[in-house]
């Protein structure tokens, strides 16, 4: 521990030194902006041959992108940003991050040292605001710690549950001479994830598996971060077990799977929500029960004995107290599973659930997803969704904002690869989707990335488009213009007694999306009619030097369903408004 | 809700204790008492924490401070099997008529005088919560002027200490013993 390699020791600055430290941990691609503290790093960043700088046009732009270029390519994202409101502006994105568990770096110029602590010009404790949102942070005042800084910040955020850490660097530290050492180990005393799972709780989990009649795999994010869909692949195909995939998911398993029954929670499927309700054995991967999942957790599937892996010990028995417990990585713990549930096997005991499967099939088969045709004529924002899915195939990606949209991106796209899905889905940030389709786009150049964004989401990043346009970034947007913060209208509909206060945006009228996509150097195009639907998104598909704006015009009473209202029991759950699915038959 | 006494092995770096204290407050966990101070190792210090908690949350506790990458080790300390302090210094009024009695409930209590004047004196006492308790219980007719109290320092009985495996890689660089 902590033997340092001192064979590369060069004198630079400590500005150098940072840029010399993300040139060596194989930083590309840094999203930020420049200002008074962190102005020292933007000039050897300036000469950098290794590191791309995207320029963007707000810190929270730059937070997302590096999210959305860590979620595309698996990499440590980061950001680049000055101190006081330059700092602050990652803060959602940096929280975003940490409900996500998505690997990132955010670095920060600080004020000097000899003035921090004075309420100088720029000054916010960013490291005291970030804390709570960080999976750990560092002001660094000293230019000789700031290539152990950066080398512990991308071990820390890439490793065991990924997250986001963050690099206070004061500006006097940047312009003092150092010597530039790089470390060839980390020496962090208080930081080992456990990533190889416990034999005796592998053999226990094979063994409920094999004897259950009700089992459901529970696929949360944590198999999309180990990059484990390969090894659920094959458990699911060993097993026969019924999988559902949590909205941070899709794509684990292809929802081809004749074995997928969909998401489950608040907006799930009839099939998976029910499934995980009247199973016998949950057996949760790295997913985290939580309560857009369990809806009121006392009432969560009663009758089920819970596995649950996760690469945090402190997800374990949190909400729902797990019956059998396994700390590791996802990827070892699924591939560990099946080879005790072939053993098993080759034991003679083979899981039978043939009458599990006769009734999920029978739920499936009669809650399909599905959506109604506006009766005025006007478009369904379901159908653009599902026919921008169906056009751009399933080796596009596909980034989402928060509300509706979000949500029928979830249920009427077909997701058959592992990574094309990238939403926010703990932190519910509205504004995620355009700056994060850039960061994704950076990180996929060759891909197609689409945005499927809501008006009222789009309106809180879209000054972006201004860097896509300018760095050659083409993504795609599909604006779902409701004309209103959607998702929050429906609950007025459905809970507050059809009284809209303050969701109407009149985003038909103000602004013109068209106009705005072109006054940023975009392609804009409206579309407000079925039949011209196809011909849109074709005409934005066959553009690829430079982002287009597809400003589609829906029916604003348009409802996301099924739907487990907050704060109730899965037991609850409509499949419009009104109506319950029917339970009678042979249910139990 | 029952109290813990945890032991918690800290890197000595800056912003640990707000890391923790801060962890507390966000996961609605109650500090009954904090005590932080160096060990034998320079580089990292032990807090003492009483969290009043049932068992489950306790576990949370638990698992959401081995989170922090500056924590180290964390080790619950039962009664039973540890000796736990704290130090009490207390400003009692007194007179000649009064004196006396206050000086034998010191002695009794085992506690001492550490400073006189002629309408007060200072007592330090150290011991269990129980005992300072009842210490105060007893002193507190004759009018108690000024009370400060540190937070419970423990460690485990026996000849086992809970730096001996997790440290042991620093002992070559930095052990002062």
């Amino acid at each position: 521990m902590g033997h340092e390699q001192r064979d590369d020791a060069m004198t630079m600055t400590g500005a150098e030194s940072l840029i010399r430290s993300l040139e060596q941990v194989g930083v590309d691609t840094v999203f930020g902006i420049p200002g008074g503290a962190v102005l020292p790093a933007y000039d050897p960043l300036f000469d950098s041959r290794q590191i791309r700088h995207i320029l963007v046009r707000h810190e929270q732009g730059a937070g997302h992108a590096a999210e959305g270029y860590a979620l595309a390519t698996g990499r440590v994202g980061v950001c680049l940003a000055t101190s006081g409101p330059g700092a602050t502006n990652l803060v959602t994105a940096i929280a975003d991050a940490h409900m996500d568990s998505v690997p990132m770096v955010a670095i920060t110029g600080q004020v000097p040292s000899a003035a921090i602590g004075t309420d100088a010009f720029q000054e916010a404790d960013i490291r005291g605001i970030t804390m709570p949102i960080t999976k750990h942070n560092y002001l660094v005042t000293d230019p000789a710690d700031i290539p152990r800084t950066i080398a512990e910040a991308f071990h820390i955020a890439g490793t065991g549950r990924p997250g986001p850490v963050l690099v206070d660097v004061a500006k006097d530290a940047m312009q003092a001479q150092c010597e530039f050492t790089w470390p060839s180990t980390t020496d962090l005393p208080g930081y080992h994830p456990t990533t190889k799972p416990h034999s005796k709780q592998i053999r226990e989990a094979a063994r409920l598996m094999v004897s259950s009649k009700r089992p459901v795999l529970y696929v949360g994010g944590g198999v999309l971060r180990a990059r484990a869909w390969d090894a659920l692949r094959q458990l699911a195909d060993l097993t026969g077990v019924p999988v559902v995939t949590t909205l941070m998911a899709r794509g684990a398993l292809p929802d081809s799977h004749p074995q997928h029954l969909g998401m489950p929670g608040m907006h799930g499927t009839v099939a998976a929500v029910t499934a995980l309700q009247k199973s016998d054995l949950i057996v949760a991967l790295g997913a985290r029960f939580d309560d857009r999942v369990t809806g009121k957790l006392s009432s969560f599937a009663p009758g089920a004995t819970v596995v649950h892996a996760d690469i945090d010990p402190a997800e374990i028995s949190k909400n729902r107290v797990a019956d059998v417990p396994i700390v590791g990585d996802c990827k070892e713990v699924i591939n560990d599973l099946a080879t005790a549930v072939q053993a098993e096997h080759a034991g003679g005991r083979v899981g039978d659930y043939t009458g599990w499967w006769s009734q999920l099939n029978q739920w499936r088969d009669r809650y399909p997803l599905g959506y109604a045709t506006p009766e005025n004529g006007e478009l369904a924002p379901q159908y653009v969704i599902e026919r921008i899915g169906k056009i751009a195939g399933p080796e596009a990606l596909y980034v989402a904002g928060v509300g509706q949209h979000q949500m029928w991106a979830s249920q009427f796209i077909s997701y058959e690869n592992p990574g094309t899905w990238l939403n926010s889905g703990g932190l519910g940030t509205m504004g995620f989707a355009v700056p994060a389709a850039m960061g994704a786009q950076m990180g996929k150049p060759d891909a197609t990335v689409w945005a499927i964004d809501g008006d009222g989401c789009f309106q809180m990043t879209n000054q972006e488009l201004a860097t896509c346009a300018l760095e050659g970034i083409p993504i795609k947007v599909a604006v779902i213009n409701n004309a209103s913060l959607g998702m929050v209208r429906q609950w007025q509909t459905l809970f507050y007694n059809e009284r809209y206060s303050n969701t109407d945006l009149h985003s038909q009228r103000v602004p013109d999306f068209v106009k705005l996509a072109e006054a940023y150097g975009c392609v804009g195009l409206r579309c407000e009619t079925a039949a011209d639907v196809d011909a849109a998104i074709e005409k934005a598909m066959a553009i690829n030097d430079r982002p287009v704006v597809v400003d589609f015009g829906v029916h604003r009473d348009a409802m996301v369903w099924p739907m487990v209202p907050a704060g109730t029991s899965n037991d609850e759950i409509q499949i419009a408004r009104g109506m319950a699915p029917e339970w009678d038959r042979s249910d139990d | 809700m029952s109290k813990h006494t945890l032991s918690v092995l800290v890197e000595n770096k800056p912003g640990v204790l707000a890391r923790i204290a801060s962890l507390f407050s966000r996961r609605g966990f109650n500090i009954d008492s904090l005590a932080v101070g160096p060990t034998e190792y320079p580089s990292v210090s032990r807090m003492t924490v009483v969290v009043d908690v049932e068992e489950s949350p306790l576990e949370q506790v638990t698992k959401q401070l081995n989170k922090l990458v500056n924590v180290i080790k964390i080790v619950e300390l039962e009664p039973a099997s540890s000796v736990q302090r704290e130090l009490l210094l207390l400003k009692v009024r007194t007179d000649s008529e009064t004196r006396p009695h206050i000086l034998q409930t010191v002695e009794l209590f085992r506690a001492k005088v550490v400073d006189v004047s002629t309408d007060a004196v200072t007592i330090e006492a150290t011991g269990s919560t129980d005992k300072l308790e009842a210490l105060l219980r007893v002193l507190e007719p004759y009018g108690i002027r000024e009370l400060v109290q540190s937070g419970v320092v423990a460690v485990g009985r026996g000849a086992r200490s809970i730096t001996d495996r997790t440290l042991r890689p620093l002992d070559r660089l930095e052990r002062t013993a």
